[in-house]
């Protein structure tokens, strides 16, 4: 039974009770408890249910490293399934609920699975599910989902806040143990500016609960005087509860500060995800201890020997009344030690090694502690709680000899530094023999811009386990960092640290070594999907030899913990199985996070009204009042269409579309794109930017223009102006302003560097109206201050001048067919000129039109759109708009891609009109039908719709279309099938169907 | 004859700093060849600033020069004086190979205040807002989350901060965000 020791527990706050429910059971621990050690203190030893067999599992670590110990974490919107006991602090009304069991925790009927655990081997997915084929979906899957999963989804939005902090300092130090604390100080003694960040909420890592001496103080101590140190020094930023996730290219370092984890609700950021630019970055990881691999490793009372320590030293919770010590080295020893200090019976210290006679082991006899040389534990009895242990030799098949009562094991495989931050940019590891571990290699370092390293390990991250020796690495790296970072170089000596020698580790990676069948079965590599010893053996034997494919054939390090226990024991009985050395098997793959980090703190501050930026012209707020259905256009909001009471959309659009032919309308056109192009080679870059001649333009008149890519495809058009001699303004599609810009500055940039040629993007400068109708000059004339008169200002041209008392700049252009102005005005005086508009076109029945009004009005003209008519895949010539393709210049970007044999195919499909025999609407984007079908069996193509709507000024189906030899078929019938299985007939006509000559728009 | 409305007409958001929309500003974009003598004395001549080096902000009475990229710069100026600043610069660069525009309506300008403007910044920015890195006398193009921004320090707790007009509504309230009582950093040391 575990409980609460009196005289330890050093992180907690005895006289603080904290109270909190599991399972709705209320408990109670202390200030400073983790819910794994106030649960543990509670006497709550099995905590959840494992992924696969669903057994009862319970802790088997302290950290970050725990696989078992999994819950479901708050309520409503603070719920959060997978949440680590062992690194979850302890605050009042925290609410845990345990994962993977149903009905309880107790009784679970998925247990069933432990009982099939024969049939379910490595791979039973892959090898169950092939066939037959139709059954996955149906059989299958079905039954997956309802036995898979760990904890529960979240069904309410997230009720927290989350941001995003860019820093940047020289030396980033991750890890705030006394490794991590003396790389800083002594980082920080170069002069650069250094930040330290510690994942759990206390400073000091292992190193007072391992005990030793560190300049003549206690480790505790000594931590106190180098926070101290650390705190009083101006260049160095010290941050808990903050681990280092993730390491990139270029010093780039994740940072998961959890702000708030402990005190939901109380108005700060749950998380804060740092993005540092780091010059150098210390790993001060410290390193993880290794299970063992023996029969029922898995039984809840297992755990390993540090987590066991840590648990009563630092929070003061006994893990048993009597335990077992099995390991393989002699830091287990610790534990015995200090159980036994603590007034827990250690009923015996099963020592895999044939001969112990080092300090620990001499101190563990003193204290009369009984040491069995040559030990292995042969099974463990119990199933939701450990009873005792069955004790065998090392070397053997696992006879079964003496049974020793226990209700705990503490087991150490040996330890593993942490070398996930060292390895996610490339650094590479080497294998240890003597310690039996792989540590990162100095001389294969991941390197930045400079080509020196820009990762060093600190520690017991770099291999330095003995107190002593990881100081003094951590002191080297630690100066290194500050120094490479362009620091001074410093004299300064480290500590001088002293602890008690230690006897070398003996490999052991099975337990026994010669266990039989049965007993591998039992063995537990990776607690959290239930990866067995027999399971990777299988994997050998059915000719898996890449580390990488054993692991996704059986699903080895790849739950929530990333085989941070299971990765090394695994590989070692993978090199076994396959009769070859460790190093040659290799590990998998350390990539980012360490630990999972929240979606929310991914997402940072976007989401809600800030998940994207929305782009608002100067009369969003008017549209807003007045019926506007919104529709997205790139990152614009525009009106589709104002709404009236009691009006569908597509009533709607009919009654802006009939008033503008009819009347007058209005239309928001600030969105459009207005680059300013200036310089005495200004005329012969636009030449080159359009398929038109541009540099002939003359000054106070307007072109039509056509761009295309260097492929020849068109990708904006748009009417261009010309302002001043040397000074003209490209219009661009709304979608195309940005992207033209830059296509501009990219050609100026790089390939007509010497050309004297500035641009210059006034979209957003001003506001642009078009008034628009058989009454727009009438309504201009209204407000006053310029003359709009057909011989003032003719079809084509622009003005600069006053209407209403406001300045502007009118282009006499159409995009309707009718006449038109398009007024552009300072963005600040935008709704001022509408206002004003608005109230002189009220006698004439002027109304606001939106975009798909604009749609109709010019289909009807035959005009294209960018984006309908073009897909990235159409040249000019297919639309037949050969009209716009100057033959007397030499050159324009397009040209000799346009000369390709295949884009002066006949067989191009070409832009005609489509007019339904019906009167209906062709559904968008249709195909047109060929007789006959191709190799596939597909009906043949020759041709598809780019635009289709109702014309309530022919009241009737119009569309235009893409169709092989178009042009030529004039009057001919085709076919278009609907989805539902009917077709539609429509005659090919020509694209303009509303006054062809342009009389309308030329008065 | 109206007035000139900003994009927000002068909201103000109070977080740990505030955060003010400074209403209509004259800005005039200004390209030439930054490296003639001829340039920096047109643009003397018109302005009354001298010419700011890289990623420099000057300062003559009511008007902010500052530079932008190698052959581009920015003048802040009061709103009523951007048109004639505009066809000043025009007048003084002719001849010369140059463009200046009035671009006040494009933008929008905010002044951020408090201690921790910083930091607030270091929320949204990639750039370095350390001491020492970036201070009063520097301009810094770069983005503000997802939208372009650029902005300088008037003096070491504000930051003056311009954005497009289209996105003027999302940078406000991304900002104000960034400043929401609670969400302090302690990031940077005060100033001296």
């Amino acid at each position: 039974m575990s409980a609460r020791v009196e005289g330890y527990g050093r992180l907690i706050d005895r006289s603080k009770r904290v109270s909190f429910s599991f399972n709705g059971k209320r408990l109670r621990g202390y200030a400073g408890d983790t819910l794994a050690s106030a649960l543990l203190g509670a006497g709550q030893v099995m905590l959840g249910r494992s992924f696969k067999y669903h057994r009862p599992r319970g802790l088997v670590a302290s950290g970050a490293e725990e696989p078992n110990a999994l819950v479901g974490l708050g309520e409503g919107g603070r719920f959060e399934p997978d949440q680590r006991a062992t690194t979850t602090e302890l605050f009042d009304g925290l609410a845990a609920i345990s994962q993977n069991h149903w009905p309880s925790l107790a009784f679970d009927v998925g247990e069933v699975n432990n009982y099939l655990a024969r049939f379910l081997p490595a791979g039973f997915y892959y090898k169950t599910f092939m066939a037959p084929r139709g059954a996955w979906a149906k059989i299958f899957e079905p039954f997956v989902r309802q036995s898979a999963g760990l904890g529960r989804v979240p069904m309410e939005p997230d009720a927290d806040a989350y941001e995003y902090l860019y820093a940047h300092y020289d030396v980033v130090v991750v890890g705030g143990g006394v490794a991590g604390l003396q790389a800083a100080r002594a980082a920080a003694a170069t002069g650069v500016s250094v930040l330290v960040m510690e994942d759990a909420a206390h400073w000091g890592g292992r190193a007072p609960v391992d005990g030793g001496e560190i300049d003549g103080m206690a480790p505790g101590d000594w931590v106190k005087a180098a926070l101290d140190a650390l705190e009083a020094a101006d260049n160095v930023t010290l941050r808990l509860r903050m681990q280092g996730t993730g390491v990139y290219d270029h010093g780039y370092h994740l940072g998961y500060e959890r702000v708030a984890d402990h005190s939901p609700g109380d108005g700060r950021p749950r998380h804060r995800l740092w993005r540092i630019r780091a010059g150098r970055i210390v790993t001060a990881t410290g390193a993880l201890e290794r299970p063992l691999a023996f029969s029922g490793n898995d039984v809840p009372g297992v755990m390993l020997a540090s987590a066991m320590r840590d648990y009563l030293v630092n929070w003061g919770v006994a893990a048993g009344r009597r335990i077992v010590v099995v390991t393989n080295n002699d830091d287990a020893y610790r534990t015995a030690l200090a159980m036994k200090a603590a007034g827990r019976v250690v009923a015996a210290v099963l020592d895999a090694r044939e001969v112990v006679t080092s300090p620990l082991a001499q101190a563990a006899r003193d204290a009369g502690i009984a040491v069995m040389e040559g030990r292995a534990i042969a099974e463990v009895r119990g199933r939701a709680r450990v009873k005792s242990v069955l004790v065998t030799t090392q070397a053997g098949a696992g006879k079964a000899g003496e049974e020793i009562r226990c209700d705990a094991v503490a087991m150490s495989g040996g330890w593993s530094p942490v070398v996930h931050l060292w390895s996610h940019c490339g650094g590479k590891l080497t294998w240890d023999e003597a310690a039996a571990m792989f540590r990162p290699d100095p001389d294969r370092a991941p390197t930045g811009a400079d080509g020196a390293p820009f990762v060093l390990t600190a520690g017991a991250a770099s291999g330095a386990l003995a107190l002593d020796a990881c100081l003094a690495d951590a002191h080297a790296a630690g100066k290194a960092a500050g120094k490479g970072a362009g620091g001074k170089a410093s004299r300064k000596a480290g500590p001088k640290a002293v602890c008690e020698a230690e006897a070398p580790i003996a490999p052991v990676w099975i337990m026994p070594e010669g266990a039989g069948p049965e007993k591998r079965m039992k063995m537990w590599l990776d607690f959290q999907n239930d990866v067995k010893v027999s399971d990777v053996q299988l994997a050998a034997r059915e000719g898996y030899e890449s580390v990488e494919h054993t692991k996704r054939y059986t699903t080895l390090g790849m739950a929530t913990d990333q085989g941070k226990l299971s990765n090394i024991n695994g590989l070692a009985v993978l090199s076994q199985a396959l009769q070859q050395e460790i190093p040659a098997t290799g590990t998998t793959t350390f990539r980012p996070p360490y630990t999972p980090i929240s979606m929310g703190a991914i997402a940072g501050e976007a989401r809600g009204e800030l998940f994207q930026p929305l782009r608002r012209t100067p009369l969003h707020d008017w549209h807003d009042a007045h019926g506007a259905d919104w529709e997205p256009v790139g990152h614009w909001r525009r009106p589709y269409t104002y709404l009236r009471a009691g009006e569908s959309r597509e009533q709607a659009v009919q009654r802006e579309v009939v008033n503008t032919r009819e009347n007058v309308g209005m239309l928001d056109a600030s969105t459009l794109g207005k680059i300013v192009v200036k310089g005495p080679d200004a005329g012969r870059f636009l030449d080159m930017m359009y398929t038109n001649m541009m540099s002939t333009l003359p000054v106070g008149k307007c072109r039509y223009g056509l761009m295309c890519s260097e492929n020849g495809f068109l990708i904006d058009d748009g009417v261009v102006a010309r302002l001043d001699d040397d000074t003209w303004l490209c219009h661009t599609t709304t979608g195309g302003a940005d992207r033209i810009h830059a296509h501009m500055e990219e050609w100026l940039q790089t390939e007509w560097w010497d050309w004297k040629v500035y641009t210059a993007n006034l979209t957003e400068q001003y506001a642009q109206i078009g008034v628009v109708g058989p009454k727009a000059r009438q309504v201009l004339e209204a407000l006053g201050g310029m003359d709009v008169s057909k011989e003032a200002l003719p079809f084509m041209h622009w003005a600069e001048g006053e209407l209403g008392g406001l300045p502007v700049r009118v282009f006499r252009i159409s995009f309707s067919g009718e006449l038109s102005y398009e007024i552009a005005v300072p963005a600040s005086r935008g709704q001022a000129l509408w206002d004003a508009l608005m109230e002189a076109g009220k006698p004439h029945g002027v109304m606001p039109y939106g975009t798909e009004a604009l749609h109709v009005l010019r289909a009807e003209k035959g005009f294209i759109m960018i984006g309908d008519e073009t897909d990235g895949t159409v040249i000019p010539q297919d639309l037949g708009l050969t009209w716009a393709i100057s033959k007397k210049k030499d050159d324009y970007i397009g040209k000799r891609a346009q000369a390709r044999p295949h884009m002066a195919d006949p067989e191009r499909w070409k832009l005609v009109g489509l007019e339904t025999t019906d009167g209906s609407v062709i559904p968008d984007g249709a195909y047109i039908v060929a007789e006959g079908v191709n190799a596939n069996g597909q009906r043949n193509m020759q041709g598809r719709v780019t635009s289709s709507y109702h014309s309530p000024t022919l009241k009737r189906g119009i569309a235009m279309g893409l169709v092989l030899h178009g042009p030529d078929r004039m009057g001919e019938e085709v076919t278009i099938p609907r989805i539902d299985g009917s077709e539609i007939k429509a005659r090919i006509v020509e694209t303009c169907f509303y006054d062809k000559e342009g009389a309308k728009q030329d008065v | 004859m109206s007035e000139a409305v900003s994009a927000l007409g002068g909201a103000t958001f109070e977080g740990y700093c505030i955060l003010r929309d400074a209403g209509p500003t004259g800005m005039v974009t200004i390209r030439g060849d930054l490296g003639a003598a001829a340039f920096g004395k047109a643009v003397k001549k018109a302005t009354g600033c001298a010419l700011p080096k890289q990623r420099e902000i000057v300062t003559n009475g009511g008007r902010r020069l500052a530079w932008m990229s190698p052959d581009e710069l920015l003048l802040i100026c009061d709103q009523g004086e951007a048109p004639g600043m505009a066809a000043a610069l025009a007048e003084t660069l002719k001849g010369q190979h140059a463009l200046a525009l009035d671009v006040s309506d494009a933008r929008a300008l905010f002044r951020l205040e408090g201690a921790g403007c910083r930091e607030v910044i270091a929320k949204l920015s990639p750039a370095n807002l350390a001491p020492g890195a970036f201070g009063p006398g520097e301009m810094r193009r770069t983005r503000l989350a997802q939208v372009a921004g650029a902005f300088h320090m008037p003096d070491e707790s504000s930051v003056e901060i311009v954005v497009f007009r289209s996105v003027a509504r999302y940078a406000f309230d991304l900002i104000a965000n960034a400043a929401r009582p609670g969400s302090e950093v302690g990031l940077f040391a005060p100033a001296p």
